[in-house]
């Protein structure tokens, strides 16, 4: 399952005896992003999508995200999925705390990337407030392909080590083509 | 049905009936604060009434009205099929002094709606059994529904990270999140009124 990608690995076959050299860190990430052990912070609708997600049809087990650990000291990755009031920031604040490290923050959907629609007294506008966050995939609620884009995105920085954030772009959006006004992409019979 | 409810009621209960007034069907009576659970009483249990169910209690901020505030019940009667919505006007332009008596000896239901009620608009119920908040939390100053709490005063229980701009943090950019919602307004109507629109 997956390929060590660096540059530094070398495939050395003297007399048919096949081994690898690499680097010590890419090799741990390497297998880091195969096995997050993920703590899902379910609180709000998305939550339906995210087993949507966990289920056969889109199954995200295929990325080696497989076991929820519903301890955070034996997890690694939080999927913080739907509204955090601010009520619960401490909770949310504190399980972060008590997660293994290496950890890293996934904001699921438009609510935990940015607060959505929320703006007011009792919600907290975006997870990052309270805990940094490495992966924004926003909808509301996303697409399950668009979870999966966010995973391997994720997966992508974990091998790189790289800890900036980063945003799920929408895999097509009309209104960033500027051939295509949005006019043009209804269909005729219905305009 | 109803009209002959508040006649009813007006009957046995004189001059706690302060206006009336009813529309597409829905009877509405203001009533007295002082004489709030002495009418509630008997919508509950005279045979005639028989208001058995509580639906709803809340109250409305009417910040140019002098008393300020409306509690506000809704009551349904199972066994005749009648409602009635009972409103009694409390409290001064400041928002003190905002007491009414407490339905809970009555129905258990108004229980936490009355907490929820405090919690909202600051409304006391006097006689509750325990008038604490139910949605926001103890450390909350003020009360959130009132005309006159600002509209994006947030009380944190956590300390924010001390990251720059936290309002928009990246990968957001000044523009992103909510297009649609107030901040941006805010922004429009502040350039409107500078005149470079």
């Amino acid at each position: 399952m997956g390929q060590v990608t660096e540059s530094s690995t070398r495939i050395v076959e003297p007399q048919g005896q096949g081994f690898a050299t690499t680097r010590l860190e890419p090799m741990l990430h390497w297998a880091q992003k195969y096995s997050l052990f993920m703590y899902p912070f379910v609180t709000a609708c998305c939550g339906m999508e995210f087993m949507g997600l966990s289920s056969p049809r889109y199954d995200f087990s295929r990325f080696g995200s497989e076991a929820p650990r519903f301890s955070p000291r034996q997890s690694d990755l939080l999927w913080v999925v739907g509204t955090i009031s601010q009520r619960q920031a401490p909770v949310l604040r504190r399980i972060y705390e008590q997660m293994a490290e290496t950890k890293w923050v996934l904001a699921f959907g438009t609510c935990a990337s940015c607060g959505g629609f929320y703006d007011n007294y009792t919600t907290v506008a975006g997870i990052d407030k309270i805990v940094p966050c490495d992966v924004y995939i926003p909808g509301c609620p996303p697409r399950p392909e668009a979870v999966l884009d966010g995973l391997m995105l994720l997966q992508d920085k974990i091998q790189h080590g790289d800890r900036t954030p980063a945003v799920v772009k929408p895999r097509f959006d009309p209104v960033a083509d500027p051939g295509l006004g949005l006019t043009q992409i209804r269909r005729p019979s219905r305009v | 049905m109803a009209q002959a409810l508040i006649e009813h009621v007006k009957k046995h209960c004189p001059g706690a009936v302060l206006q009336t007034h009813s529309q597409f069907g829905d009877e509405t009576i203001v009533v007295d604060p002082e004489r709030w659970l002495e009418l509630a009483r008997l919508l509950r249990d005279d045979p005639e009434c028989d208001m058995a169910l509580l639906v709803d209690l809340t109250a409305v901020d009417y910040p140019e009205r002098e008393p300020r505030f409306e509690v506000v019940a809704h009551l349904v009667s199972l066994r005749l099929g009648h409602r009635l919505r009972m409103k009694a006007r409390v409290g001064d332009a400041e928002g003190r002094e905002v007491e009414i008596d407490s339905l809970t000896e009555l129905w258990a239901s108004a229980n936490w709606a009355e907490r929820e009620c405090f919690d909202m608009f600051g409304v006391r119920f006097r006689g509750h059994p325990d008038l604490r908040r139910i949605l926001m939390y103890p450390e909350f100053q003020g009360y959130p529904l009132r005309r006159d709490y600002p509209a994006n005063r947030t009380q944190p229980l956590v300390e924010y990270r001390q990251v720059e701009n936290i309002d928009k943090l990246p990968p957001f950019g000044p523009d992103e999140g909510m297009s649609f919602g107030r901040q941006t307004h805010d922004r429009r109507t502040s350039r409107d009124a500078d005149g470079e629109n």
